[in-house]
């Protein structure tokens, strides 16, 4: 610490170097967490761009707009982008800028390893992205990338998209490593386990499970790798392989994946709910507690993604009763929520709707998962829209929502201004509706029986199709609301005091606002 | 500063440790899956073949064994079992057989992958003598039987009635020349890497 409290004394001024170089060579925390997170809605307008085609070829029954084979792409690089690139990175964003401020540390632990971690997305995204203007066209196989349709039957690019895999899981891994190495060893003196803020907490459990898992998709897309080009028969029957194989693996890393996306989240509400509620979180150890059961249990219950491959009774029953135990972590904090708002003097603004959102649509979300566990009652949902339903109701109103509450509840301590509340207000009734149009019709739809990643349809399923489509557009463009707000943040507006909202808890409302480039170069008092 | 660079080197380099051990586990789940569907029969996986040393032959119940072939993918060749459903008493011996025939103009070599469903009956069907797995050259317009031996375990549990056995016949010409040692007779469906 007596080497940077010194530099300081030199170089009292010192700030960004200037120009494109600031970002390139960046090795602050609070840059790079600005990248992560222009990156991350980038890639959030690539994908939503995507949905929007998938959504317009179904506003209608019968083939209008896009062939049957860029449709299957255009599903595919939609979750592609939206899990890798938006949601993880975003996430990973939100931990670069308030992570080491939320626990008093002057930077992360390894900020080299930081600049690397993010550059390398962009030339991932590039190569992923190059497949689509390829012979043979992108990756057309699913988000899952099940074999032999990723093997045997995928198009010639496939190395390429196995290669950005590779690329992301790197990314992702460093991103982890330090986060773990800030949260372990750069406490200021005092901040003990227990008095972390729960953000920093459900990233810590968050990536150890990214160093868990990351790694077994890097082997098993190594393992494709090696079906294609190489002559060996891991996912090949006729070799003696098997392509339930490759859903064994790929859900082992896909399910604690999922927990990857949600659990900062959960961080993140965990923050916002007190300040606007006026009161403490209700239950802060048990909310630690909850989430780390969750993390563990997300390790026995892949299997529950592959109810109807044929399996031995007893398998399909551990497996849903092992999936049905995770509802109650889950309900533990759900109900910490609602008690922490509960006799709360709550107010509404943006960041807070979207916290109340994100608890409503998310339990949602939640119960359909809970149908999807009943293992006989799979049977029916099993791929159909009843899933895109349900997973689009997590990741959604739950993963993104999350995020965007938490830029607009950290805006103002980022660029030193209040956002426009009117028109954060405006983008939140618009996404709220615009989700829920576009996302609850497809229940009902599933249930009825129509398939997932699939360009037509039968025509009963007609009206609410349309009804989704509709939806869509409107939570699509709804986000350059969005855009507008941030933008006209950053140029100005009312100017913001340290403590941002009505005495909010963390030291992140210590600091003045904007943050400055370097913070707690000296440990802050904990009390 | 010195000593929290070294607690962060530490760190780290536990963390990639912990990130290669992983990378390692997702290919020890390749064999682990192996042992586990020849434990517990998942996948019709059990191979089960060999002098058969279970109880001896009961005439207390009889099932249905059903004999199924298919052609993976563009395997050209004519393959179907001889009786496409066998009544056989538990413990009792019985000899059938798969005929293929190839009709190209070209030699050839087939394997055949068998698999058994229910999975929870794999355990039980023993095959004494059986082709699965070996390679099978046939020249043009060849045709051959394989046989086929087995036994059905009297311990098998009182609600499998029936028994479906099926082969799927594979094309492998083009690997059987590059790459012969791969696939020797021994070998259980496992690759050799």
């Amino acid at each position: 610490m007596a080497t940077l409290s010194s530099t300081d004394s030199i170089a009292p001024h010192h700030g960004p170097a200037r120009g494109l170089s600031r970002w390139l060579f960046t090795t602050n925390h609070k840059d790079i967490g600005t990248l992560y997170l222009w990156f991350s809605f980038l890639m959030l307008l690539t994908g939503g761009c995507m949905a929007l085609m998938i959504r317009a070829e179904l506003f209608q029954p019968g083939l209008q707009l896009i062939e049957p084979n860029f449709f299957n792409q255009m599903t595919t690089m939609h979750g592609l982008i939206m899990v890798f690139g938006a949601v993880m990175p975003a996430f990973v964003g939100l931990a670069n800028w308030m992570l080491p401020i939320m626990i008093g540390a002057p930077d992360m632990a390894l900020p080299r390893m930081n600049n690397w971690s993010f550059w390398i997305l962009p030339f991932a995204f590039s190569m992923l992205l190059s497949t689509l203007f390829m012979e043979g066209g992108g990756p057309n196989f699913g988000w899952t990338f099940y074999a032999p349709l990723s093997t045997t039957y995928a198009p010639p690019s496939v190395t390429f998209f196995i290669f950005a895999i590779h690329m992301m899981g790197i990314s992702s891994i460093m991103g982890a490593i330090n986060i773990i190495a800030t949260i372990l060893n750069l406490r200021a003196p005092g901040m003990t386990m227990m008095k972390l803020p729960l953000f920093v907490w459900t990233w810590l459990i968050t990536a150890f499970l990214l160093i868990a898992v990351m790694p077994v998709l890097a082997g098993v897309v190594t393992m494709m790798l090696m079906d294609i080009h190489f002559g060996t028969s891991f996912f090949n029957a006729a070799g003696g392989g098997d392509p339930v194989l490759f859903q064994h693996i790929f859900w082992f890393f896909g399910h604690p994946e999922v927990y990857i996306m949600i659990l900062p989240a959960f961080g993140i509400i965990s923050e916002i709910l007190p300040t606007f509620a006026r009161k403490p979180l209700f239950g802060y150890a048990s909310m630690v507690y909850a989430t780390a059961s969750i993390a563990l249990l997300s390790f026995i219950v892949w299997v529950h993604h592959m109810f109807t491959v044929g399996l031995p009774l007893a398998g399909e029953l551990f497996f849903m009763y092992a999936t049905m135990l995770i509802a109650v972590p889950t309900g533990v904090k759900v109900f910490n929520w609602v008690a922490t708002m509960f006799h709360g003097s709550m107010t509404f603004e943006t960041p807070m709707l979207f916290a109340i959102a994100f608890v409503v649509l998310f339990t949602i979300g939640g119960f359909s998962g809970l149908m999807l566990a009943i293992a006989p009652a799979d049977f029916q949902y099993h791929d159909t829209y009843f899933v895109v339903a349900h997973f689009h109701y997590v990741l959604v109103p739950g993963a993104v929502f999350a995020i965007i509450a938490g830029v607009y509840y950290w805006l103002p301590k980022w660029t030193g201004h209040y956002y426009d509340e009117k028109l954060g207000k405006l983008h939140f009734w618009c996404s709220f509706i615009g989700v829920n149009l576009t996302f609850f019709p497809m229940h009902f739809i599933g249930l009825a029986g129509m398939p997932r990643r699939i360009p037509d349809y039968a025509l009963q399923f007609a009206d609410f199709n349309m009804i989704a489509s509709i939806g869509a557009f409107i939570f699509g463009f709804s986000q350059l609301i969005f855009l507008t707000v941030v933008i006209k943040t950053i140029r100005g507006g009312l100017q913001a005091p340290p403590a941002v909202w009505d005495e909010p808890k963390g030291l992140e409302w210590t600091i003045p606002s904007p943050a400055p480039y370097h913070t707690f170069s000296t440990p802050p008092e904990i009390k | 500063m010195n000593t929290l660079e070294q607690k962060n080197r530490t760190t780290l380099i536990k963390l990639i440790g912990g990130s290669v051990l992983m990378f390692g586990f997702g290919f020890a789940l390749v064999p682990l899956y192996d042992v586990f569907c020849e434990v517990t029969g998942l996948n019709g996986k059990v191979t089960n073949t060999g002098p058969y040393q279970g109880k001896a032959a009961t005439n207390e119940r009889t099932i249905s064994v059903q004999l199924l072939a298919t052609n993976n993918a563009s395997m050209p060749w004519a393959f179907q079992p001889e009786q496409p459903v066998i009544k056989v008493a538990l413990g009792e011996s019985r000899h059938t057989a798969y005929v293929a025939f190839n009709p190209t103009q070209e030699h050839m070599i087939g394997q055949a992958v068998p698999s058994v469903s229910p999975s929870e009956a794999a355990q039980y069907l023993h095959k004494v003598n059986c082709f699965c797995f070996e390679r099978q050259p046939l020249d043009s317009l060849e045709s051959r039987k394989m046989p086929l031996l087995f036994v059905v375990d009297p311990e098998l549990p009182d609600h499998i009635r029936t028994i479906t056995l099926s082969y799927t016949l594979f094309d492998i010409t083009p690997r059987a020349t590059n790459a012969s040692h791969r696939y020797t007779t021994d070998t259980i469906g496992r690759n050799t890497l």
